[in-house]
């Protein structure tokens, strides 16, 4: 069954934000227009995930989830050891679509810091998704994978779309050209692995944070104008 | 009997849940519910019969999703028939089984969302959702539905067309449910109140609640119902919410619980219930007996004047409601050269303003001889609608651009105007009947405008009278008793207040006055207008067309609602008696990051101004600098060389975006005041030459885009921005048409690349003297070279340098 969830706001990152802005460095100036806009957006949010459980299977480069299969390379090696996978749909809303379409109007700057904060924001609730399943399931979890990202089609958004009931749950639509509306909203596979979390287990303590530090050394897209490594 | 009959003095029960049933019967994830009419009829048989059983009124067809996004029109036709015999045979093996004589059966075609968000947020057209549900809708009729039942509908502009396409396509009854989530919304943002508005002007049958909660937590929503809908009220509620147990999924409300929480609110009003996802036969057993007996609560005339936008209801009661008169050319150059220049910018940022000095609703009136009104009309109000929540009131003698208009409109609007003339009404209220709106009438008829009030009186009684053979009622209708300037008739003032005091007080109707009419002709007009204002506000005004900019207005405004006891410890008064008519004023002397020149350095305050990214400022200095200095020497001996300096920070990386855009914003701000200046002398700024400029076809991102816009506004180009998922023949058309040597294009996903890619090819073919330059997070030289672009832009100051090389 496909179940939802909804979250408080998590903290703000304003480093995160500026990042996201292009800005390598702040000033009163930048900082003042960015804390403006967290005051406009903040209490216009929504946290909200659908999410449901799937099994997987992989042989060769096939992953099998049932109801529908994926050749990836990329995803088969990161869902290795899974049995089960989570996949979910996050979404901060319609709000910060209308402010970005507003200040596109009328102030650009403020566009783009909404810009910044909705790509800050949505990350900040698939962490707190993601940590929330990973506690709740008393399992680890794998990165999360996203369509589009590595060799994983975007066009897989439509199965996702069809299991999840994104639209009915959660008020996420995918368009024609399979990008998400709202805006700022991410679709991804989050692979289970059997061994439960041992909060003593120093290995995966290293390897925990080590990921949450390095989320770009990562990745595979080198020439990334976001990448911070 | 007939649905309309059995609804009048029954309480009606509608069926539960049938996805959650499907899937225990072997429903696998992502299958289409409605493919199982055909494939399993004996279990969606079986169901509906059980339903019936358990004494629901009405079942529901397994249609929920049979649109023909999901199904060919050939297969969906196949399908709803299928549809209908099962519910059909349900009713008939129910009747066998517990016989007709104390049950009606009715069959409900279900009509739930498409799945995909209508634009501006989503990229499905208004008018193609119409057509979607149309189709769906032509199909129930042919198999034979008593009714429609429009459900679960999350979105307000969703929920307009499906209730259109009804309406248009069939005369059956129609019953409409949103999905609110815990915030008490809709997940686009419309409230109870605002879905009642829209519904009830439209002609809902009963207007109601499904889906997404249990009973409990739909309690504040259906009591919002039940107190502003004057038609029945529907309460269809899941069986609580999902919760993980002992690894299984259940709902957490139980037969009982949900049955006692339904029958309280059953008490209250409820006059149409149900269940939703979760919920099963036993459910509506369960009800049924718990409620039997129950006494169905009348259906009251609510009597309450409301207009609505896509998140809320603005309702005409005591407190007087500002009507913000600036969009709309009359005597306005700088607006009529936008209007002209099809610069929607300019026409959004006035909704913008006037929003923020506190007007409640936004006239909307683009009407000029030299415009296609309808499509600048209907371009507005869907403009206005996607930065500004204001209901709208449409403003236009031209009735097919008011039809337009009000098919559009996400909400119900204020339409302006109708008037005594039989020719008017003829042609208004049947709009007004079709779509719903507060329509504002105008005293005067086929002899003009009377002299003395009783006359005006008369019209408007002769008004109300031919409304109501419409179907249309005294609550919506609001009427304007015609403010007439005081320099041309001494007395006219008097004559319009007598008249509005008496329909306000006798003829129990709201009352509206274009304000400032009333100084037409003098010096000082503020003065007399303040003043007027106040005269029409105690003779009981309940709307007024004013200027927001205008210190007497508000000052007269909020001193009226302080002194009539309607502004608690004058809170109101207050807040707003510091900022009366004043412009909040930026902080000065800030340096831009990284720039190792101090604002002190530049040369002028205005360049300052720039590069400090201080819009109101710089829109000051220009205006005053402009009493001294020719516009041309202003731009180039202190705008450009602002930028320029900004420009180059940018390029070297010691400014960074935000703070580019910021001195782009107040660039912009210097050169709207130069516009200003120059076309109250009837002439325009000479321009580089024409950039078209879009966002392709299939993307919806626009931001890249408007920062390009921005900057080469800037930097003095003639920008068309046709905005963003715009087809690849109007970026030929328009360039062909102006023949414009530069055009822009951007994507930012690799799945509308193809879609740029079309565009080129097209311009090559018809306006080969065009550069083309191309930008977007997925773009990189490579790709740009493979599809033909002549340019490849990394980011806005490039495309200028471009820009300014092509234009030499």
């Amino acid at each position: 069954m496909i179940l939802t969830k909804s979250y408080e706001a998590p903290p703000f990152c304003e480093k995160e934000i500026l990042r996201y802005a292009g800005c390598k460095s702040e000033d009163a100036k930048l900082l003042r227009l960015l804390r403006a806009c967290i005051e406009e957006v903040k209490d216009k949010l929504a946290y909200k995930v659908c999410y449901r459980e799937l099994p997987i299977t992989i042989a060769e480069e096939t992953c099998d989830f049932g109801s529908f299969t994926l050749y990836s390379q990329n995803l088969a090696k990161n869902l290795k050891d899974c049995k089960t996978v989570i996949v979910f749909a996050a979404t901060l809303g319609v709000e910060i679509d209308r402010l970005i379409t507003k200040y596109g109007h009328i102030s650009p700057s403020k566009a783009l810091m909404f810009q910044a904060i909705g790509a800050e924001r949505i990350e900040a609730l698939c962490d707190a998704f993601c940590k929330d399943i990973a506690d709740e399931k008393r399992k680890r979890t794998k990165p999360r994978f996203s369509p589009g990202y590595g060799d994983v089609p975007l066009a897989v958004q439509r199965e996702l779309f069809q299991i999840l009931e994104c639209s009915k749950k959660i008020g996420l639509s995918l368009n024609d050209s399979l990008l998400m509306s709202p805006s700022k909203s991410v679709t991804a596979f989050l692979g289970l692995t059997e061994d439960g979390i041992d909060e003593e287990d120093e290995a995966y303590k290293t390897v925990k944070g080590k990921r949450e530090m390095n989320k770009c050394a990562a990745c595979m897209k080198t020439d990334c104008a976001y990448r911070g490594v | 009997m007939t649905f309309r009959e059995f609804l009048k003095n029954n309480i009606v029960y509608l069926d539960g849940g049938m996805g959650t049933l499907l899937q225990a019967n072997g429903l696998k994830p992502g299958e289409y519910p409605e493919s199982w009419n055909i494939s399993h009829p004996e279990i969606i048989t079986r169901i509906h019969k059980e339903y019936y059983n358990a004494g629901s009124h009405v079942v529901c067809t397994n249609t929920f999703g049979a649109n023909i996004l999901k199904f060919r029109q050939e297969e969906l036709e196949t399908l709803v028939k299928a549809a209908f015999e099962n519910a059909k045979a349900a009713r008939e093996q129910s009747s066998a089984e517990i016989g007709d004589k104390k049950q009606e059966k009715f069959i409900a075609l279900d009509i739930g969302p498409t799945g995909k968000l209508l634009k501006p947020l989503g990229d499905l057209d208004f008018e193609d959702a119409v057509s979607i549900f149309a189709r769906t809708v032509k199909l129930g009729v042919k198999y034979g539905a008593d009714l429609i039942f429009i459900e679960t509908m999350n979105d307000s502009y969703e929920t307009k067309a499906a209730l259109l396409a009804a309406k248009e396509n069939s005369d059956l009854p129609v019953i409409v449910s949103n999905a609110y989530g815990e915030d008490g919304k809709l997940m686009t943002g419309a409230s109870p109140a605002a879905m009642v508005a829209l519904a009830e002007g439209m002609g809902a049958d009963a207007i109601g609640a499904n889906c997404s909660l249990g009973p409990k937590q739909l309690k504040g929503v259906v009591e919002e119902l039940l107190c502003n809908a004057s038609i029945p009220v529907i309460l269809k509620p899941n069986a609580g919410l999902p919760k993980l147990e002992n690894g299984q999924t259940r709902f957490d409300v139980m037969p009982e619980e949900f049955a006692e929480d339904i029958a309280e609110l059953i008490q209250k009003g409820v006059r149409i219930a149900g269940g939703c996802c979760g919920t099963t036969p036993e459910y509506i057993r369960t009800l049924t007996q718990k409620t039997y007996g129950f006494v169905p609560c009348p259906v009251t005339e609510k009597n309450i004047t409301v207009v609505s936008s896509y998140t809320h209801a603005l309702k005409f009661e005591d407190s007087p409601v500002l009507i913000g008169e600036r969009i709309n050319p009359t005597g306005k150059k700088r607006f009529k050269q936008a209007l002209l220049e099809n610069d929607m910018d300019y026409i959004l940022s006035e909704g913008i303003s006037q929003e923020e000095k506190g007007v409640h609703v936004l006239d909307v009136n683009v009407g000029l001889p030299d415009i296609d009104e309808v499509e600048m009309l209907k371009n507005a109000v869907c403009g206005l609608q996607a930065v500004t929540d204001l209901p709208l009131q449409i403003d236009t003698s031209d009735v097919t651009a008011m039809e337009a208009a009000l098919r559009r409109y996400n909400g119900k609007a204020m339409i302006n105007s109708v008037n005594g003339k039989k020719e008017s009404m003829e042609a208004v209220f049947p709009l007004v009947k079709k779509y719903g709106g507060l329509v504002v009438a105008l005293t005067l008829d086929e002899d003009g405008i009377p002299e003395n009030a009783e006359g005006r009186i008369a019209i408007a009684e002769k008004i109300l009278e031919t409304a109501s053979d419409y179907g249309i009622k005294k609550k919506d209708i609001i009427f304007d008793t015609l403010a007439m300037t005081i320099s041309a008739d001494n007395l006219s003032a008097m004559v319009t207040l007598e008249a509005l005091n008496h329909i306000r007080r006798k003829l129990g109707c709201h009352t509206s006055l274009g304000i400032s009419n009333v100084s037409f002709g003098l010096p000082h007009r503020d003065a007399v207008n303040g003043v007027f204002f106040a005269l029409a506000l105690e003779n009981g005004l309940s709307a007024a067309i004013m200027n927001p900019y205008s210190a007497d207005m508000m000052k007269t405004y909020y001193s009226f609602k302080a002194l009539k006891g309607m502004d608690e410890n004058c809170t109101e008064y207050i807040e707003k008696a510091g900022i009366f008519g004043t412009a909040v004023k930026e902080p000065v002397g800030m340096n831009p990051s990284g720039n190792t020149k101090t604002a002190e350095e530049y040369k002028s305050e205005l360049q300052k101004a720039v590069i400090s990214g201080l819009k109101d400022k710089a829109g000051e200095i220009t205006k005053e600098l402009l009493k001294s200095t020719e516009p041309l020497d202003i731009v180039q001996n202190e705008i450009i060389p602002a930028l320029n300096v900004v420009g180059q920070g940018y390029e070297s990386k010691t400014m960074y975006l935000p703070q580019l855009l910021m001195s782009a914003e107040a660039a912009k701000s210097a050169f709207e005041s130069i516009k200003v200046f120059l076309s109250s002398k009837g002439k325009k700024s000479a321009g580089k030459g024409i950039f078209v400029i879009a966002t392709v076809q299939g993307d919806i991102h626009d931001i890249g885009k408007n920062i390009v816009k921005l900057l080469l506004e800037n930097y003095g180009f003639d920008v068309v921005d046709l905005g963003k998922d715009v087809e690849p023949w109007r970026i030929v058309e328009t360039v062909v048409k102006l023949h414009a040597p530069l055009a822009g294009l951007s994507a930012l996903m690799t799945t509308t690349v193809p879609a740029m890619e079309e565009t080129i090819k097209q311009l090559r073919l018809r306006a080969p003297w065009c550069k083309i330059v191309v930008g977007g997070a997925v773009l990189t030289q490579e790709y740009a070279d493979k599809i033909g672009a002549d340019k490849y832009a990394k980011d806005a100051m490039e495309t200028v340098r471009y820009a300014e090389e092509i234009a030499g």
